[in-house]
């Protein structure tokens, strides 16, 4: 076995290590923010999988996008609004378990059942382009992928402007039609509040 | 255009004079560069730690270090080896995992951002094809230290130092990038050599600041926000936030913190040059000066001799712009944070995008100006 072989896989094995145990500890941790955290860390190793696949580009572009600014965004707003207050106990909770768990495992055997059928190897694995895949994505991104590309900008727009207007109650005051003041609270069904209360 | 010095294959091939197998010379030549480069940041940030000391001295009329070496050139390893053999303390309400794990989330990138700066043709650790994208995806994994950092150390003056650091950070990018991006168009590549090459047609003359000087000075202001630098160092400041998310910190990990800082100020000035000063290139083509004195380029003392004119001329530039930040520091007050958001989101963010515009409409129009 050569050197390069064996580097390469140490270093998929403990990717891949990192990402399955961080991926479990930002589900099952009890700390918001080291949940948060270990996320960043399955992001990288992500990134770092796809280095291991020669894809460059596309691992910077991970970094850059998921550890970046996702991630730090996630971890501002956590520590925006991260009072110590305990979370109000549900009674049910057991019995909420078990269902997620069981659905997470039905999840789990359907992409093993994916693994397990698809073909995966390439048919000529001299086709790998390696440093001029850049090029390559730049081609396809304003060819034959120019549409869902355009499409996804309006989408990204449509966030932001409903961002603002979430944000911004004072700018949208009035109803255009009639002219009366808004209700101004937010829309969403009525449910219990979830923390306890302090006293 | 391939030439310079290859030393990776000279130490192969004088490995295997001796035997050796070529993948067992790979493996020795492999952390040379690294350590060499490595070597270099800190001697860097030593040289600039003095020069910081002298200059302001000098710009409020002090003598600055005088008694450690001939003029104090050896304060900032006094320095270096105080911090070394302090005591490390970690808060006892602190998170003493994330505590630790902060201080270094904010240097390893930093120092892996290295592995792109050109010092010659061939002298760079890799030249990877992403390049220059590789130290934006990077250095924007800095803000998670800080973050970490700031809310491990439980006080609320960190708290507040990291998430103003963050957003700082998330906000400068931006336009930083947008100004790179300008810079990729004209080059048609992301790799630091060819953006290099690409500006070494007519020495002084062919340099990115004459076609780029709006993206010069959007650059060179993000990147001072970026590195944390007064007129810019809000997540530090001493009157509302006694040191930001650096307030707990002592010994080793504080020093972490500032070598972190001084790494990336010498980073980015050595950026600025590649990207806007022609990296390693001398104001007068050193080609034409070979052909006046009728010197065949491809010798090698001329190999050897270009080769030191290139690094000694990205050090030159890096450190006139370092000179230029110390005295940026020293001489202009603080901008508030709303100021520094509204300069970031209303003024550099716009600017920067006219600016990618334009540069495509000149590329379109004199493509041999502007790249073809």
């Amino acid at each position: 076995m050569s050197i390069a072989i064996t580097t390469q896989l140490i270093c998929f094995t403990v990717l891949s290590l990192v990402v399955i145990i961080g991926a479990l500890g930002v589900v099952l941790l009890e700390s918001i923010v080291y949940s948060a955290f270990l996320l960043g860390g399955v992001f990288m190793s992500v990134a770092g999988l796809y280095l291991l696949l020669n894809a460059s580009f596309v691992a910077a572009a991970q970094v850059l996008v998921y550890v970046g600014a996702v991630n730090v965004l996630i971890i501002f707003a956590i520590m925006l609004v991260n009072k110590k207050e305990d979370l109000k106990p549900i009674n049910d909770i057991k019995s909420r378990r078990v269902i997620s768990t069981s659905i997470c495992l039905t999840l789990l055997s359907l992409l093993i059942r994916v693994d397990l059928t698809n073909v995966w190897s390439l048919s000529s694995p001299q086709n790998s382009i390696g440093e001029e895949s850049t090029i390559r994505i730049g081609e396809h991104l304003f060819s034959d992928y120019l549409l869902p590309f355009e499409v996804a900008s309006v989408l990204l727009l449509m966030a932001m402007i409903g961002a603002i207007v979430l944000a911004r109650r004072d700018v949208m005051s009035k109803d255009i039609s009639t002219g009366l003041p808004v209700d101004q609270e937010l829309i969403e069904k009525s449910s219990e509040p979830l923390l306890t209360n302090k006293n | 255009m391939e030439y310079g010095l290859d030393l990776e294959y000279s130490f192969n091939e004088f490995l295997k004079g001796f035997g050796l197998s070529s993948e067992i010379a790979h493996i020795i030549w492999l952390p040379l560069p690294m350590l060499l480069v490595l070597v270099a940041a800190v001697v860097g940030v030593l040289v600039t730690v003095w020069l910081e000391r002298k200059i302001s001295a000098a710009a409020q009329q002090r003598i600055g270090p005088e008694y450690a070496g001939a003029l104090g050139v050896l304060q900032p390893i006094a320095d270096g080896l105080k911090l070394l053999v302090k005591e490390d303390i970690i808060p006892a309400k602190a998170d003493g995992i994330l505590f630790t794990a902060g201080p270094i989330l904010v240097l390893v990138p930093v120092i892996l951002s290295w592995l792109i700066v050109p010092f010659g043709q061939n002298l760079l650790i890799s030249n990877v094809g992403i390049g220059i994208f590789l130290w934006i995806a990077l250095s924007s994994i800095q803000p998670i230290g800080l973050l970490m950092s700031g809310y491990a150390s439980n006080n609320k003056y960190s708290l507040l130092g990291g998430l103003r650091a963050a957003a700082q950070s998330i906000s400068y990018e931006i336009p930083l990038a947008l100004s790179v991006l300008a810079i990729v168009l004209m080059t048609n590549s992301l790799s630091t050599v060819d953006i290099v090459n690409q500006q070494s047609g007519a020495g002084i003359l062919s340099w990115n600041i004459w076609r780029q000087p709006v993206g010069f000075i959007v650059f060179w202001i993000c990147a001072l926000a970026e590195c944390e630098r007064l007129p810019f160092d809000l997540p530090e400041a001493e009157e509302e936030l006694v040191a930001g998310y650096q307030t707990e910190y002592a010994g080793m990990k504080f020093a972490l913190f500032y070598l972190g800082s001084y790494i990336n100020l010498i980073l980015s000035a050595l950026l600025v040059s590649i990207l806007y000063l022609g990296g390693w290139g001398f104001p007068i083509p050193v080609e034409l000066i070979a052909k006046f004195l009728n010197l065949p380029i491809n010798a090698p003392f001329i190999q050897v001799f270009t080769a030191s004119i290139g690094i000694v001329m990205t050090v030159l530039k890096a450190y006139l712009l370092v000179f230029i930040a110390i005295l940026l520091r020293w001489t202009t007050p603080r901008v508030r944070i709303d100021q520094l958001l509204d300069l970031g989101w209303k003024f550099l963010l716009p600017i920067s995008l006219a600016n990618l515009l334009i540069t495509a409409g000149l590329k379109l129009a004199f493509p041999q100006f502007f790249g073809g």
